[in-house]
């Protein structure tokens, strides 16, 4: 009698496909799944607890640093939950770069996305394909705000800095090609056979299971459940926009795919909205203990030299209290937690990452299916170790 | 002149030493150059240039990658098994190089009062005013390329490494199951050219504009359209290159192999290109008749044929193993099966 064997194999945390440094321990039957065990902390930077040592500005670099393919939604996620716990207004301009820039990192970060999961499945051409228009909005960028990937670009209160001249025209460049270049990414997949192959009926889970596990974003939606947070709970001045959410039916792969390549269209029309809205106007809220006073004030009048050189030393002061933000960052929910004791950092700041609840649902999705599979449940996962560590 | 060896004249054995040099030296370039050709044209399709910075458009490249694989480390993990770690490159590659010796890529050229035929395994036979050449010269082709799966299922199991068993694995059963389709693809090319010669398939191609002198493909469509899909993946390449799958299986059988042991992987990878394109292209597309030189004939339908295996590449996806199996067993074997059936009824019918 031969005796079988389960083979056990290490993926990760050195491996082209696990998207960074996740480590999953694979029990296998051949090349069938039976057991999936992620193990995650290889990237682990200690944010949460930096924060509690850093004055609110101080902790906003850190952000950039979570999900490192979309700094700009968690810079968004952080400067709300703050401006939550103020109680203060951010002036209308603000607001409306800040939902600009928000879907364009939307853009961004699901062209990586797209790019790795198709790279995973082995269409090499769409992941040059994307990196090309993801390189435009790296431009974009880096022309508001100097810096390619950590851009630490909205402050509490509104922004660092206005938009430089010809922001908008870049912008609107960009949005009005992107149309064509999103259908360019479906021709190569949408239809072909072997893609299908390999995504429909890949990586099911239900609709229940997935609320069950707390799954958020476009993985929640193509199980089929209807919830944005950017409708359902608007921050940011989402309530003016008209967009679509989209849904998917089957709960694989290929809905959830689907979706995204949706989300993408919608992101570019709410960017041409929002560029129909923008008006000039104050980019920062004018409340001199929060907010850095314009330049001029400080080299010219002594209140704005205090303001600057209180702020600059000592930060602002936030009122004792706890708040949660939740934001729509583009692989689900972004929820920040701060706490404050009234003092100039926070107590405490907790950051629901939804990567790091997505992965959970890693062996649900992959049981019973090839290694191959789980290759291409990872890329629909669409997991950033950053955050999931943080 | 008039020594003979084994009943042959002596120019026969040198003509023998100067076809094989000229053969595997050009298939040793073209295997060079094919690498620096897919990363140029794969990178034009990809939007970027590819290499441009070792020579006049990276034309050095090659060169460079060799040196530089030739003068790396060479690394066998302590828990290899060896000697069939070390022996496992060398059949990887040898097969891929041999196929060539039954091709004809040229018509007979005279030298020095003596006619050979451009094709290694061959002699021109004065008395019967003909050449003669291997007369199972495709089953030896089939025969060898049977050959390289041993290199890679070795290679795989002797590393000791889970991801290189789980790549040999694979192509195994990748590599049995696709040549048996593509061994049945080609039978209905037999039953037309009624021999197995090389020579005989591509004299039967003689003539492009008449119905019985046409290539192959024009009559064995099917045939022709799965024996090259077959000869894909028999050879790993896109959308069939699930033995070293780098997204999922690092590289596969080779993960654990350095310096010349891995280029030899990489020089079989590409010389079975070349060796499949060039099959192809004697089956069913003329061998090296056309309107240009004979041997620039057969040059370039091959070079168009490894052309289109890097455009497939950068094209299409992967296909999982199960799939891969399914669409080997339960698509392309019965098509063939088909496909000689009809032939058969057809000529029946015909004569």
């Amino acid at each position: 009698m031969a005796s079988i064997e389960k083979m056990t194999l290490n993926m990760g945390p050195q491996h082209p496909s696990t998207h960074g440094v996740l480590r999953l321990v694979l029990e296998l039957d051949g090349e069938k799944i039976e057991k999936v065990t992620p193990h995650i902390g290889y990237l682990h930077r200690g944010v949460e607890k930096l924060a509690e040592h850093r004055t609110y500005h101080q902790t906003l670099p850190l952000t950039d640093r979570l999900d490192y393919l979309a700094p700009m939604s968690n810079n968004l996620g952080y400067v709300l939950a703050v401006e939550k716990l103020l109680g203060i207004e951010v002036p209308e301009r603000a607001e409306t770069i800040r939902v600009i820039m928000a879907e364009l990192t939307r853009i961004k970060s699901h062209l990586v996305w797209l790019a790795c999961h198709a790279l995973d499945i082995g269409a090499m051409t769409v992941f040059l394909y994307c990196f090309r228009e993801r390189e435009a909005v790296m431009d974009i960028y880096e022309m508001i705000s100097g810096a390619r990937m950590t851009s630490n670009y909205f402050r509490v209160g509104g922004l660092s800095q206005d938009v430089p001249d010809g922001f908008e025209k870049r912008v609107r460049d960009f949005i009005d090609s992107f149309d064509a270049n999103v259908d360019t990414y479906e021709g190569l997949l949408t239809k072909n056979t072997i893609w299908l192959q390999r995504t429909v009926g890949n990586g099911v889970i239900s609709a229940e299971d997935a609320v069950d596990a707390g799954i958020t974003g476009p993985a929640l939606r193509g199980s089929g459940v209807d919830w944005d947070l950017r409708r359902d709970n608007p921050y940011s001045g989402y309530e003016k926009y008209k967009f679509q959410v989209p849904i998917g039916e089957k709960c694989d792969t290929f809905d959830r795919y689907k979706v995204r390549l949706v989300e993408l269209r919608e992101a570019a029309k709410i960017v041409r909205q929002a560029l129909d809205f923008l008006k000039p106007g104050p980019i920062l809220a004018d409340l001199p203990q929060v907010c850095y006073p314009p330049k001029d004030a400080v080299y010219n009048t002594i209140e704005g030299l205090i303001h600057h050189f209180k702020i600059a030393s000592e930060g602002f002061l936030v009122p004792e209290g706890e708040v949660y933000q939740g934001i729509e960052a583009p692989k689900g929910e972004l929820g920040y937690y701060v706490v404050s004791d009234g003092g100039n950092h926070p107590y405490r700041m907790r950051i629901r990452p939804p990567s790091f609840v997505n992965l959970s649902a890693i062996e649900k999705m992959s049981k019973g299916f090839m290694v191959a599979d789980l290759v291409a449940v990872i890329g629909t996962l669409d997991i950033v170790l950053g955050e999931i560590d943080r | 002149m008039d020594t003979t060896i084994l009943g042959l004249p002596l120019i026969y054995y040198a003509a023998m030493i100067l076809k094989v040099l000229v053969v595997f030296v050009f298939v040793l370039l073209t295997v060079a150059y094919a690498t620096y050709a897919e990363r140029k044209i794969i990178g034009h399709m990809q939007v970027r240039l590819g290499p441009m910075r070792t020579g006049w458009h990276g034309l050095l490249q090659p060169i460079a990658d060799g040196v530089k694989l030739f003068f790396k480390e060479e690394i066998v993990p302590a828990q290899a098994s060896k000697f069939t770690f070390l022996i496992a490159p060398l059949i990887a590659l040898i097969p891929a190089f041999i196929s060539f010796a039954v091709i004809p890529f040229g018509d007979t050229v005279e030298l020095f009062g003596y006619k050979i035929p451009l094709q290694i395994a061959s002699v021109y036979d004065t008395q019967a005013g003909r050449v003669l050449d291997l007369n199972v010269g495709v089953l030896y082709i089939l025969a060898m390329a049977s050959l390289g799966v041993y290199g890679i299922v070795l290679a795989g199991w002797s590393s000791n490494n889970k991801y290189s068993l789980l790549g040999g694995l694979r192509s195994s059963a990748q590599m049995i199951s696709y040549e048996l389709a593509a061994g049945l693809a080609i039978v209905s090319v037999f039953m037309l050219s009624e021999s197995l010669s090389l020579q005989k398939i591509v004299a039967d191609q003689s003539n492009f504009f008449s119905w019985s002198g046409t290539w192959y493909a024009f009559k064995q469509p099917l045939a022709f359209i799965l024996f090259f899909i077959c000869s894909l993946a028999e050879i790993n390449r896109t959308p069939f290159d699930l033995p070293e799958a780098e997204s999922e299986l690092v590289s596969g059988f080779c993960t654990e192999y350095s310096s010349m042991k891995y280029a030899m992987f990489f020089m079989a990878e590409y010389a079975n290109m070349v060796t499949v394109c060039a099959v192809t292209v004697t089956l069913f597309l003329g061998g090296w008749h056309g309107p240009l030189h004979p041997v620039l004939n057969f040059i370039v339908k091959v070079y168009f044929l490894i052309f289109v295996c890097m455009w497939i590449r950068a094209t299409y996806p992967r296909y999982r193993y199960d799939q891969l199996m399914r669409l080997g067993w339960k698509v392309f074997l019965p098509l063939t099966l088909l496909n000689i059936v009809v032939t058969g009824i057809v000529i029946a019918a015909f004569s």
